[in-house]
């Protein structure tokens, strides 16, 4: 179960959106009936963002689930979040990847696009310049595979906008912190 | 630990036996016959059958908030869970420990838009610290026993576990015993030392230190309030108490200033307001508390003790956190207090006393008495006095009454005043006082309610003759919903929309149509005979206090006023605070 979800949140006050900035959040929980549920409840019932979510197995038992978050706040307010999220029974351990170190953040994205025959080669001379797979090749379509960071994948997508992009679905954030320490 | 097969509906009972369970409030359905059955035909557990399931939730607060352990409830699928709804939101906005179960359509049924179905989990999710759907008869006693600990350990709360019909007619043989270990939810209760070492260097630098208490300190046990006591005692600092704190520290002590907040005192929310340092022990800087979060007591170091980590710098930022439980936190403050280098400046303290004794000169309760007509202060302090000797346990509805409650019954213990703080529940009080008096046969129990809460869950009173529970209701009736007809006066220029009640029925007739005693009182030469006699009966008894209509609650710090910017009752002149309106 992979899903990615782009919630466009409550309406943040100016005062507050001055020091607001963005931070990825990894949550282990015990991988139970409403886990994911109590999170995303938690998120909507206090009024804070999401701007992506992924969540996945994250063990080779199933016992244990991997939830990373992206969200914005005032630091007052992230903190807040990792307390409200630490204080939920289901939940094991909760780290600030953006705040504990230096990390690695991926995306993979999906990109269907229709070019026109003129175009074909340009959308396939773009998708290798941006190490872009191609997993799918119809007479009149492609599909893309690609990886990278947030930023990237949105500056291929909109390169993509010009030849007939058709459509998108990208997961979400997966996030590990570098070095050779567990969460 | 395996024995011979069991029902499902059988192991819950054996397993809340094992847990100590001694009372269940509850109310039968369709989902939860195999339970009731079996309930049947045991003596260990006493079921309460209340009238209305958000009755069953209150009784249960009222049991936990006077005993210390959790509240257990029973109630049916759909409608019986709904009904739950606001009393679990109750307890967890109060931190009450509560255990709920409820009935749910056979497994196979659920999802179909079965007769009294609900989703139940769903819909409690966000009012519960936890909950449960058990799926399988082999979990169901470890999930009950694990329900225990997270209601009661940490900050408490209310738990809900929804078990399925044939879940509970299913046989297992399996049976959870001793304690419970939980892996991933262990609550920290020793604070960090360092923090704490800093924290009574911090106190004993203090020039006008308060300390500022709240429910946490009653939730974490008797100990801590005797830790509190000795704390006071030791450093001779002034200590005001939030709504649900009251009764940690005694009322009558001259170290307490009375409450804070909205209808706090003058003394607390000024000293609140100019203190230099300031410990908050489990309490959760609540807007009723802090007033306009900008103007709160602005030139104060902020200490922090809290179970909850999510409690602290919420909404207040707070210069020293500590995360731990307030007996432990306390026990070694102390430990370190008495270590020798810590002593208050007891000359900048004796200045501090000072200054905060003018502040309590301006007597901020005082109102003006009348002959004519009982003044509802006056009530309060009358029953006070005469009920005092015997330590009652005092619930109270919501709104004026609970206000003038608050600042006018001291308490001596902590556990005796039940309210509903967080969620502010009409008709809280009286399934509460139901369920104090459960827990205690033979003490007097007061519910101090206003005419329009009461009527809220007025149907318990049927309860409380049941099971010859000889709870009090004491209702200060002024045809209002007071509080409500405050805030018009303040903010809508007195256009009282709706909060007048017309067609009140006859309290004294509606108690003796229950079989209960009804006692009025419209005069203030009555009013202790009456009160005597209320407390004389050995029946539930409504006690129709008519008092002065229009008479407001103060002092008062608007909403989106800071404590500095009280409005006190004798004060006429005061200004309209503008910027109230939109605020609650």
């Amino acid at each position: 179960m992979t899903m990615n979800q782009k919630i466009i949140g409550t309406k943040l006050n100016a005062t507050a959106l001055e020091n607001t900035a963005s931070h990825t959040i990894s949550v282990i929980v015990d991988n139970e009936v409403g886990v994911l549920a109590r999170v995303i409840g938690l998120f909507s019932g206090r009024g804070y963002n999401i701007e992506s979510l992924t969540v996945a197995p994250d063990d080779m038992e199933g016992q244990t689930s991997r939830i990373t978050i992206v969200t914005t706040g005032t630091p007052m307010v992230i903190e807040q979040i990792k307390a409200q999220l630490d204080r939920l029974v289901p939940v094991i351990r909760v780290g600030d990847l953006t705040l504990d170190g230096p990390s690695v953040e991926r995306e993979l994205a999906l990109i269907k696009v229709a070019p026109n025959p003129e175009d074909r080669e340009e959308a396939r001379r773009i998708a290798e310049a941006f190490r872009a797979k191609t997993v799918d090749s119809t007479k009149g379509s492609f599909i893309f595979e690609v990886t990278g960071k947030t930023e990237k994948i949105t500056a291929f997508a909109t390169l993509m906008q010009e030849l007939g992009l058709v459509e998108v679905v990208r997961t979400g954030v997966a996030a590990l912190a570098r070095g050779q320490d567990k969460l | 630990m395996t024995t011979k097969p069991l029902s499902g509906a059988a192991i819950l009972i054996k397993s809340l036996e094992d847990l100590g369970v001694d009372v269940i409030f509850g109310y039968p359905g369709g989902a939860v016959l195999p339970i009731y059955d079996e309930i049947f035909q045991q003596t260990k557990i006493r079921h309460i059958l209340v009238r209305h399931e958000q009755a069953a939730v209150h009784a249960a607060e009222g049991y936990a908030r006077s005993t210390g352990k959790p509240g257990v409830v029973l109630v049916t699928s759909g409608p019986g869970a709904t009904n739950a709804i606001t009393g679990l939101t109750d307890a967890m906005l109060d931190s009450i420990p509560v255990v709920c179960l409820t009935g749910q359509v056979p497994t196979h049924l659920i999802g179909s838009d079965a007769f009294q179905e609900a989703d139940t989990v769903g819909i409690s999710r966000h009012c519960t610290k936890h909950n449960y759907l058990v799926k399988d008869v082999d979990k169901l006693s470890s999930i009950v026993h694990e329900a225990f600990y997270v209601a009661t350990n940490g900050r408490p709360g209310p738990v809900v576990i929804d078990i399925p019909k044939d879940v509970q007619i299913q046989t297992s043989d399996v049976l959870h015993s001793g304690r419970i270990s939980h892996r991933s939810y262990k609550p920290q209760l020793k604070g960090d030392i360092e923090n704490i070492r800093e924290a009574v260097e911090l106190l004993a630098s203090a020039k006008k230190p308060i300390i500022y208490s709240g429910g946490g300190v009653i939730n974490s046990g008797p100990a801590a309030a005797q830790l509190l006591r000795e704390f006071v005692k030791m450093t001779g600092f002034p200590i005001t108490s939030t709504l649900m704190g009251l009764g940690a520290v005694s009322g009558t002590d001259k170290h307490f200033l009375g409450m804070l907040g909205m209808h706090g005192t003058y003394e607390a929310n000024n000293a609140m307001h100019k203190c230099d340092v300031m410990l908050c022990l489990g309490a959760r800087f609540d807007d009723r508390v802090t007033g306009r979060l900008d103007a709160f007591s602005p030139h104060s170091k902020k200490i922090h003790v809290d179970i909850d980590r999510s409690s602290i710098n919420k909404t207040v930022h707070v210069d020293l956190p500590i995360v731990g439980d307030a007996a432990h936190v306390l026990e070694d403050m102390i430990k370190v207090w008495k270590s020798g280098v810590h002593s208050a400046d007891k000359e900048a303290l004796a200045d501090w006393w000072t200054q905060i004794e003018t502040w309590r000169d301006r007597k901020c309760l005082n109102y003006t008495q009348r002959d004519d007509v009982i003044m509802p202060q006056y009530a309060v302090q009358r029953l006070y006095e005469l009920t005092k000797d015997r330590k009652p346990y005092i619930s109270t509805e919501v709104g004026q009454h609970q206000m003038w409650a608050a600042q006018f019954y001291m308490f001596e213990e902590p556990n005796h005043w039940l309210t509903s703080g967080g969620l502010g529940t009409m008709g809280y009080g009286l399934p509460a006082a139901i369920g104090a008096q459960v827990a205690h046969p033979d003490k007097l129990v007061i519910d101090i309610a206003g005419e329009a809460s009461i009527l809220m869950n007025i149907q318990e009173m049927s309860t409380a003759m049941q099971y010859g529970l000889p709870v009090k209701v004491f209702i200060l009736n002024n045809e209002y919903m007071g509080m409500v007809r405050q805030w018009q006066d303040l903010n809508h220029e007195g256009r009282y929309s709706n909060s007048y009640t017309e067609a009140l029925p006859d309290f004294v007739k509606l108690a003796e149509s229950f079989g209960a005693v009804g006692i009025r009182a419209e005069m203030p030469d009555e009013l202790d005979g009456a009160i005597m006699e209320m407390i004389a009966s050995d029946k539930p008894v409504i006690f129709d206090c008519r008092v002065a209509k229009l008479e407001n609650c103060y002092p008062m710090v608007p909403s989106g006023a800071g404590h500095h910017e009280m409005i006190l009752a004798d004060a006429e002149d005061h200004e309209e605070f503008s910027g109230g309106a939109a605020l609650v």
